[in-house]
């Protein structure tokens, strides 16, 4: 066990060494001067290289990366080039706002998805069971974004019980809060909450048709019970590798959700960055994120393997 | 700290005395929703206009300083003296002026100021306002004497300018995150990403702003502006980025308009070096190709004002010259033919962010293919309309909004991004800038947009308007964009 | 309800799924195919006089803001959408089969553990991280569009060949090809290959459908196609700030995606279901 524990460790440093360099080769050859940027239409030469420097553009490629790595490591992100404010703050005050945002809609994914599939996967090839299925199949296919607008189109600008957009803040109140997070936490939740109703059933299936299911039933429990019983809880290990996966995903695939909703969270920040030409924050976030991935699949990889002993010899 | 508390404590009581309904006094505080958030907050080291749409003239003054109707009006300077040859300007300082921070803004901070602005490693975004400053002498602490080293008209306009606010050597190492300076309103906080709150500076030396607070909310996105302007989360929206929104506005009693003037041409920026653009047959095809009148119906849904030159036409020195490029696309494919490209050419056509330059692009682009020319639309971010078209010079066509104040000079310049390189409008330039008669310099001006228009210099769309939404009950603000600020020293509550 | 029954009614449920699939998805290429040779209106002549007008006899659902035809920017539209999503599975089919079945054909070596952990890196950026970030490197256009999504669509091919491989190489029929001196790359090729088909058709026909949702995305947030090429996902973007007063232009668009989607989904269903004969099984 412990061997292969360090083996993933090894192969986890791996990854996030070569994507921390891919990351920065990337955005180092995108094009734009943030100097000129930052300077605009009349800007001389001179202030520009002034600029440069006082940016720390001048080093070579090499040593750059060398000192943004060694930042990291102690905790360290860089200066914004456009709001001159530590990296590591700017993080921390949309992580409060992203955070949030994915922790709501996997709450509201997994509530819907929970009941949807157990009642599907319990009157398996009903009526019931159908239409829950046909609603998931549209959950999947609807594009989040335009799901956003429509929910704008009627709950803010018709019926006025929300706003269009951004973030009152945490100091205005939990639940005005929490009620700005609303339509984007739904907007992101549903095709998740349809994947995930879509794997708790079949995985729900898969269980009840195994031996240990129809043992129980055999001895005389009828098919709710050896549902509740015993099969919920073996079905729930695939939902939750799935609802880890969904997890990190959220925390990315905000991006264009939060462009809808002008949340000033993680992905608005990573779009902002990007047409700003501040590269240090981009670099920091997307290996930010890219770290969250890499660490939540290693996590996972290391609960199935207590779980699983067969795995540990897999590798 | 004691202070502190106990305004916290009186604020604490007068907004429970609002909230019971005991005061019957108006509204006091204002939240202003804007577009594009400031990257930091001092005028004189970014050209960044969000910067000036919230310190100008609220917090920070200059020695000169714009009116609503982009006259020039003294400022921290209550008069000055110019000598016979224009080359001295003596600069008689308000008394009695103090920074937010409770230190005196006298002579020395003038001289600071500009000395910092035309410093060799100096940041200033337009240094060149103050490139014809020779020295700055400190008379006395309440006047200043700047020697010029060539005469030059527009040096009290340049002074008006946001990059040239007067700041402070005490307070200048933060002065982009606590920006003090002498305006009416004093630098409260800033909630970055969302918004900035100003609040009354009761020390003014002027007379005092009637608000007591005013927050500035960055709302970037046109969607989430119109739904927050409906849901009255903000009481004016200054600089409103969707004209398509406006007329339910208009048609809403609870809402006012404000249609007013920038000083924003917006123009069709051509590559003069580049071929075929190189070719003046070409360029003017190009001129009679352009619907001007479907580009501000399609992309502004009709707001804006034709032009025919690089001039802002409420200027009492503008020509119109709209008639010499009249759309006429039969004409356009005739002058081609004579340019030797009866088949017509593809070029590219490059587009920054705002809207006015994506959708004019495509409706400039369909009209181009009318006549035979191909623009390939790419659609860029400002860094890389920056990098490559501006400083690149690499692009046939572009549409951008000049929206610097009275900046025909820039076609003196043959190595400025669209190289339009004539001797005899370089010599007509500086003729201006060494007249100081102004009956002489409006022969000038006008001679020089017509110059530029015959040349068919870039293709001349429509000066952009200033859109503005606010309550019906707001009263002073500036419906004009003489400069990009939004003046709140004068605006109050109608009950 | 017997046993029978259920298998019964669901067999028959599979196939109405395959057949609503076939038929949305057929519509929706159909429209394409024909828009290469008719559309009601031409597209590139801007009509800024009837601009923003609600679905009429003249315009069946309406215009846009530059008083264009949206029946035919959607028609134009599913052009575009479609030769993304096709090319970007081409990609990744085109790398990530080779790959998976090289994986599985040296199973436990290195090339092995190499390609898988590249798969695992390429899985742990967040796919529209890429796409944005290879959009910024090289700018918008649906070139980059195309590379962007097919990038991500690598290993999951690369890894779903390898697992269906790699419980062939057990089988009877692979050794005795083995015994006969055939080399790992023919065997693969021969015999790995055909028999992993109907896997990748599957898999193909989902990720396809997630590259229209992806080019959706991608246009939406400007990085897509470049006018004046019509997609749907653009079209959105346009339509956001008139959705108060011209909810057409946002409600059309929105629905191609969502029933090209819809087809594209019900049809790999479908299929899923009628290679895999497991699943018909009673009880399962």
């Amino acid at each position: 066990m412990l061997r292969y524990v360090i083996k993933r460790l090894l192969s986890l440093m791996i990854s996030l060494i070569v994507a921390s360099a891919v990351i920065f080769l990337a955005i180092e050859v995108v094009p734009g001067d943030p100097a000129a940027y930052m300077l605009g239409l009349n800007a001389q030469e001179d202030t520009l290289a002034a600029l440069r420097e006082q940016l720390g553009l001048n080093g070579t490629i090499a040593q750059r990366y060398g000192d943004w790595i060694s930042g990291m490591l102690v905790g360290d992100f860089g200066t914004s080039y456009t709001y001159r404010t530590p990296v590591v703050e700017m993080i921390r005050e949309r992580m409060w706002i992203s955070l949030p945002l994915a922790i709501y809609a996997l709450a509201l994914s997994t509530l819907i998805a929970f009941p949807a599939g157990i009642w599907a996967a319990s009157k398996r090839g009903s009526v019931t069971d159908i239409s829950v299925m046909g609603v998931t199949q549209l959950g999947v296919a609807i594009p989040n974004f335009w799901f956003a607008m429509l929910m704008v189109l009627v709950f803010a600008i018709n019926l006025r019980w929300f706003s269009a957009g951004g973030f009152s803040g945490w100091d205005s109140g939990f639940f005005a809060a929490v009620k700005s997070l609303t339509l984007p936490a739904i907007a992101l939740a549903l095709p998740q909450a349809s994947i995930l109703a879509r794997v708790m059933r079949s995985s729900l299936l898969d269980t009840l048709s195994e031996d240990f299911i129809r043992t129980a039933r055999a001895k005389g429990l009828s098919k709710r019970q050896a549902l509740r019983r015993h099969a919920l809880r073996n079905a729930l290990i695939p939902v939750l590798t799935i609802i880890g996966l969904q997890f990190s995903f959220l925390m990315a695939g905000a991006i264009i959700i939060e462009n809808v909703f002008f949340l000033p969270g993680l992905g608005r920040l990573v779009f902002q960055s990007i047409s700003a030409r501040d590269l240090i924050v981009v670099e920091s976030v997307v290996m930010l994120l890219v770290f969250a991935v890499i660490v939540v699949n290693f996590a996972v990889d290391i609960a199935y393997a207590f779980v699983d002993p067969r795995l540990r010899v897999q590798g | 700290m004691i202070l502190k508390s106990l305004n916290i404590g009186l604020i604490s009581a007068a907004a429970l005395a609002a909230s019971i309904g005991m005061v019957q006094a108006g509204q006091s505080d204002i939240v202003v929703g804007m577009q594009l958030e400031p990257p930091h907050l001092d005028p004189t080291s970014a050209a960044a206009g969000a910067i000036d749409s919230v310190v100008y003239s609220n917090v920070f003054e200059g020695l000169t300083r714009f009116g609503w109707d982009g006259s020039v009006n003294p400022g921290l300077a209550a008069s000055w003296d110019i000598s016979d040859d224009g080359l001295v300007y003596t600069f008689h300082l308000r008394s009695g002026v103090k920074f937010h921070d409770g230190t005196t803004m006298d002579g020395e901070d003038v001289k600071f100021s500009l000395d910092r602005a035309r410093a060799e490693d100096s940041a200033n975004a337009q240094k060149g306002l103050f490139a014809a400053i020779d020295s700055i002498e400190v008379v006395n602490p309440t006047t200043v004497k700047v020697t010029l080293s060539a005469p030059t008209g527009n040096f009290l306009f340049n002074m008006a300018w946001g990059d040239a606010v007067i700041v402070a050597p005490e307070s200048i190492e933060n002065i982009k995150t606590n920006p003090v300076g002498t305006g009416a309103f004093t630098f409260s906080n800033w909630v970055q990403g969302d918004q900035i709150v100003i609040i009354r500076n009761d020390d003014y030396w002027g007379t005092p702003a009637r608000l007591e607070s005013a927050t500035f909310k960055f709302i970037s996105d046109p969607t989430a502006a119109f739904a927050a302007v409906m849901a009255e989360d903000v009481d004016v929206f200054s600089g409103f980025p969707a004209p398509e929104n406006l007329p339910q506005f208009d048609a809403d009693p609870r809402f006012t308009v404000l249609v007013g003037s920038t000083e924003g041409e917006t123009i069709l920026s051509t590559n003069n070096k580049m071929p075929p653009f190189d070719n003046v047959l070409v360029r003017e095809a190009v001129a009679h190709a352009i619907d001007r009148q479907a580009i501000i119906d399609g992309a502004m849904f009709g707001y804006g004002t034709p032009i025919g030159t690089h001039f802002a036409p409420h200027n009492p020195d503008y020509v119109d010259l709209t008639g010499n490029s009249q759309y006429d696309p039969d004409k356009a494919r005739a002058l081609l033919a004579e340019a030797g490209f009866a088949d017509g050419f593809t070029t590219t056509l490059k587009l920054p962010p705002p809207s006015y330059a994506r959708r004019g692009g495509e409706i400039i682009a369909a009209q181009l293919r009318e006549v035979g020319i191909n623009a390939e639309i790419s659609n860029l971010e400002w860094a890389q309309w920056l990098e490559q078209v501006f400083r690149g010079k690499d692009f046939g066509l572009t549409i951008v909004s000049h929206t610097e104040p009275m900046d025909i000079g820039i076609y003196a310049k043959p190595d400025y991004y669209f190289q339009y390189d004539n001797a005899a409008f370089q010599t007509l330039m500086s003729d201006l800038n060494a007249e100081t008669d102004p009956a002489m310099r409006s022969e000038i001006l006008k001679k020089a947009q017509t110059i530029i228009s015959e040349d068919y210099v870039n293709g001349y769309l429509f000066q952009l308007a200033a859109l503005s939404v606010a309550n019906s009950k707001v009263v002073g603000l500036w419906e004009n964009a003489p400069t990009q600020a939004t003046d709140l020293t004068a605006v109050y509550w109608a009950d | 309800m017997s046993a029978a029954e259920i298998s019964l009614r669901k067999a028959a449920l599979r196939s109405r799924s395959l057949m609503i699939g076939l038929v949305l998805t057929l519509v929706f290429a159909g429209g394409a195919l024909i828009s290469f040779l008719w559309t009601p209106y031409d597209i590139l002549t801007l009509d800024i006089a009837n601009k923003i007008k609600l679905p009429s006899g003249a315009h069946p659902l309406g215009t846009d803001h530059f008083g264009r035809d949206i029946l035919s920017m959607i028609m134009v539209g599913a052009r575009t959408s479609i030769a993304v999503a096709l090319v970007a599975v081409g990609i990744g089919m085109g790398l990530g089969v080779p790959l998976g079945l090289a994986a599985a054909a040296r199973k436990g070596t290195f090339l092995d553990e190499l390609i898988m952990r590249g798969n695992d890196l390429v899985f742990a950026f967040p796919s529209l991280l890429i796409a944005i970030m290879i959009t910024a490197v090289f700018g918008p256009s649906a070139l980059n569009a195309i590379i962007a999504i097919g990038v991500f669509n690598i290993p999951v091919f690369a890894r779903l060949t390898r697992s269906g491989a790699l419980s062939l190489w057990t089988r009877d029929y692979i050794l005795s090809a083995r015994v006969a001196g055939k080399g790992a790359a023919r065997i693969s090729f021969e015999h790995i290959l055909p028999n992993v088909t109907n896997l990748l058709i599957v898999q193909g026909t989902i990720q396809f459908s997630l590259g229209i949702l992806a080019e959706a995305g991608l246009s939406y947030v400007g990085l897509g196609a470049q006018p004046p090429i019509p997609s749907w996902g653009r079209m959105l973007a346009d339509s956001q700030t008139m959705i108060s007063f011209a909810p057409h232009m946002a409600i059309f668009p929105g629905m191609a995606i969502l029933l090209t989607v819809l087809g594209l989904n019900l049809m790999g269903d479908g299929l899923r279901d009628l290679f895999d004969p497991k699943l018909r099984k009673v009880g399962r």
